[in-house]
């Protein structure tokens, strides 16, 4: 007898040299998806966690809604916001590249999340951000050199030189710092929520993780504690279709969407266009809105694609097509924001090239500022002494001893 | 002062420092309606209310990765994990969240997580509820391991463990949880009535981290145990009929050094006694340490006395705990030896 069972393996749609293939991707069209009441039952609206709720069209122009109606003003400087997000990974993958900072990581491609979500919540809402929410940081106002100090492990990193580039984290920003464990994030932003609801606070939170970590126990930790005590989070898929090698069908991205997951437990879930600025917006101020109103959590989903590389140390050409980016039919969301703007006249092509110009100006401005403060092999540098602080809140004796220990090593007066 | 079990001690520590600040919550498994399956926290979900004793799915990564987050916005939960042999689970949350929170944020963050969790054998638990695993807590920079010995300790150490500002790690000793115990399991169970650390004060009192206790005081050999062992370590030094401190560290990180150095530059001679296996038990970092700060005063080699290396088992209980007789053979060996 020939055993029936077989092992299997998924299997990307297309491998380097082969034509780049989304026929996976199950999309629908702008303006399709109804918009419901924010207190809808959770079984009531399961469809959204199959279909995508989009706001442009492939013309730029929204409909249905779902269409936040925003602003050009707030429009313009969601795009202002993109691309400094954009000019900013520019200048620091090739400052790794030059071997000024050790490693990066780039959000090429899926800027609309971090910016659309963060200009939804409010500032009081506290953010526990992934590897690829540069955005979010920029959106509040850290500042583009204290991010760099950061990369850098210079004087000024607020992480002291603990952190490998781009673990940030601005405690007066209410955005908590990063870890380079996945998806650990996410039950404690349920936790922050929890605590928010104890104290009777109307903040809620929000979290971020790859469609890889969804693998994690930390996801289904998080989505069981939510379900549960109805926290007010938002817990966001960013479904950037590849885990470094690994295309999101081995996370069980392939019979059904990530935006699903918490439907067992009666989280609504919605899968949402992720290049899409209007639509990330609108479905965040919905969960948003449903969370303050106790209404619990909310999933979302976010269709987009990983532009780039997983990391400076990744080589995304040996295992997808290289134009793969060019053919993902949800495109790219700086083009299709600039695309809205220009169609409705609020926005032009040069004008579009002056301020990315701009903006590449800042950047630069900033990096040379950021690299005053001390590089890896030039400049100022931190004081080792404070390799041995902050592990407890008060130094305890062992450590004020091997801080000792290591100073004599060093022939550094105490 | 009242007579307390440990029990009772803990469930008053929680109850006083509930009392007192407002912002500690409590969340575990069945800690809440139930009050803890060791009744650790029992009544006060009706004294504090739902939302300050709170009932947690069963899931220990879950409980203490949202209790990080709790702290973090400015509550000071105290985390039930139900067997400290269920711990694992959360361990990434402990080891790379919990741990070092303070440390990778410049000094910014933190969550002041107190995880109080039973540990040890000795009451028919097998495998899966008899460990003890503090050795792989004390190698984490960035959390304090706490394992008290009698009732009174118990509360002061754990008022001072949830007001810490740094995470802390509480092992509750379940084989001492309702009266002390020798090592001798063929004895009635003692009551903590004859003990004097079960005479513990109704009110609130602290007991600072990293101090420890010398409940019996000799000069011709240190013993330096902590749990239930303090308990067995007494009453062999009776039955080996000799002089000798017994340490019990109370605290194993911070670890009270100078106390163990002053003994032991006293008497010449060690033995260490833990429940845990004794390859990478927190033994061997006792005995390396004290080799590093009393070499020159050791007259014998450091004895070591510990569980087996096998899993915790049930048949054989009391041949793998280390009772009264391993120690005894190991004060002989210590006292020999030249």
């Amino acid at each position: 007898m020939t055993p029936k069972s077989r092992l299997y393996i998924p299997q990307p749609s297309a491998r380097p040299g082969e034509a780049p293939d989304f026929s996976y991707l199950s999309l629908s069209e702008a303006g399709a998806v109804a918009r419901p009441d924010t207190d809808v039952p959770a079984r009531d609206i399961e469809n959204m966690a199959h279909e995508l709720v989009r706001v442009l069209d492939d013309d730029g122009i929204a409909q249905g809604e779902w269409n936040p109606d925003l602003a050009p003003a707030v429009l313009l400087e969601a795009l202002r916001l993109m691309l400094l997000t954009r000019q900013y990974d520019d200048r620091m993958r090739r400052m790794q590249r030059q071997g000024k900072i050790s490693f990066y990581m780039e959000s090429l491609g899926e800027e609309a999340v971090s910016i659309g979500q963060g200009m939804a919540l409010e500032t009081s809402d506290m953010l526990f951000p992934g590897y690829r929410n540069q955005g979010l940081f920029i959106l509040r106002n850290t500042s583009l050199v204290d991010l760099m100090c950061q990369c850098l492990s210079n004087t000024r990193d607020m992480c002291k030189g603990r952190q490998m580039p781009i673990m940030y984290h601005n405690k007066k920003g209410n955005l908590f710092s990063i870890s380079g464990n996945l998806a650990t994030q996410y039950p404690q932003a349920v936790g922050w929520a929890m605590a928010s609801a104890i104290k009777g606070e109307e903040h809620i939170s929000a979290s971020w993780v790859g469609d890889g970590s969804t693998a994690e126990a930390d996801f289904h930790y998080a989505l069981t504690f939510a379900a549960v005590y109805h926290a007010p989070v938002i817990l966001n898929v960013v479904n950037n279709q590849w885990a470094i090698s690994t295309f999101q069908g081995f996370a069980g991205g392939e019979r059904r969407p990530f935006a699903a997951r918490g439907l067992g437990l009666g989280i609504p879930g919605i899968r949402v266009d992720g290049n899409d600025l209007l639509a990330v917006y609108a479905v965040t101020r919905w969960a948003a809105q449903r969370a303050r109103d106790g209404g619990g959590p909310t999933l979302i989903e976010h269709v987009t694609y990983r532009g780039g590389a997983h990391s400076t140390s990744d080589d995304p050409s040996r295992y997808r097509p290289k134009d793969e980016w060019e053919a993902f039919p949800l495109g790219d969301p700086v083009q299709r924001l600039k695309q809205h703007l220009i169609t409705n006249g609020h926005w032009s092509d040069e004008q579009h090239a002056a301020l990315n110009q701009e903006l590449k100006e800042t950047v630069l401005a900033a990096w040379k500022e950021a690299i005053s403060f001390g590089t890896m092999t030039e400049g100022p540098k931190l004081d080792v002494r404070e390799m041995f602080d902050d592990v407890y809140a008060e130094i305890p004796e062992h450590l004020k001893r091997q801080r000792q220990q290591l100073l004599a090593i060093k022939g550094i007066s105490q | 002062m009242s007579q307390m079990t440990m029990i009772q001690a803990i469930n008053s520590a929680l109850d006083a420092v509930m009392e007192k600040d407002p912002t500690v919550i409590i969340l575990g498994e069945d800690v809440g309606y139930f009050g803890g399956v060791f009744r650790c926290t029992d009544g006060l979900q009706a004294k504090y209310g739902e939302h300050r004793v709170i009932d947690a799915p069963i899931s220990e990564g879950g409980i203490i990765g949202s209790a990080i987050g709790i702290g973090v916005n400015g509550l000071r939960p105290v985390a039930e994990i139900q067997f400290a042999d269920y711990i694992y689970p959360g361990l990434d949350q402990i080891v790379s969240e919990l741990a070092r929170l303070r440390y990778r944020s410049g000094g910014e963050f933190f969550s002041p997580v107190t995880i109080r969790t039973p540990c040890g054998g000795g009451i028919r638990g097998g495998q899966t509820h008899s460990q003890s695993p503090e050795a792989l807590f004390t190698h984490i920079s960035g959390i304090n391991t706490v394992m008290p010995s009698n009732p009174y300790d118990a509360k002061g150490l754990l008022i001072s463990a949830i007001e810490s500002d740094d995470p802390v790690i509480f092992f509750e000793p379940k084989r001492i949880y309702n009266g002390p115990f020798d090592g001798d399991p063929d004895k009635p169970s003692q009551p903590w009535t004859t003990h004097p650390g079960g005479e513990v004060p109704d009110e609130y009192y602290e007991i600072p981290l990293g101090k420890a206790a010398l409940v019996e005081e000799g000069n011709e050999l240190s013993i330096i145990t902590y749990g239930t062992m303090v308990h067995v370590a007494q009453a062999a030094v009776r039955k080996a009929g000799i002089s000798a401190d017994v340490i019990d560290l109370r605290t194993l990180v911070p670890l009270d050094i100078a106390t163990l150095k002053q003994s032991v530059e006293k008497t010449g001679r060690c033995l260490i006694a833990h429940e845990a296996s004794k390859f990478c038990g927190f033994g061997a970092e006792l005995a390396a340490t004290i080799q590093e700060e009393c070499f020159f005063h050791l007259e014998a080699p450091i004895e070591r006395v510990a569980g087996w290396e096998t899993p915790y088992p049930h048949a054989f209980e009391w041949d793998y705990f280390p009772g009264q007789d391993r120690v005894v053979a190991g004060i002989r060996n210590v006292m020999e030896s030249l």
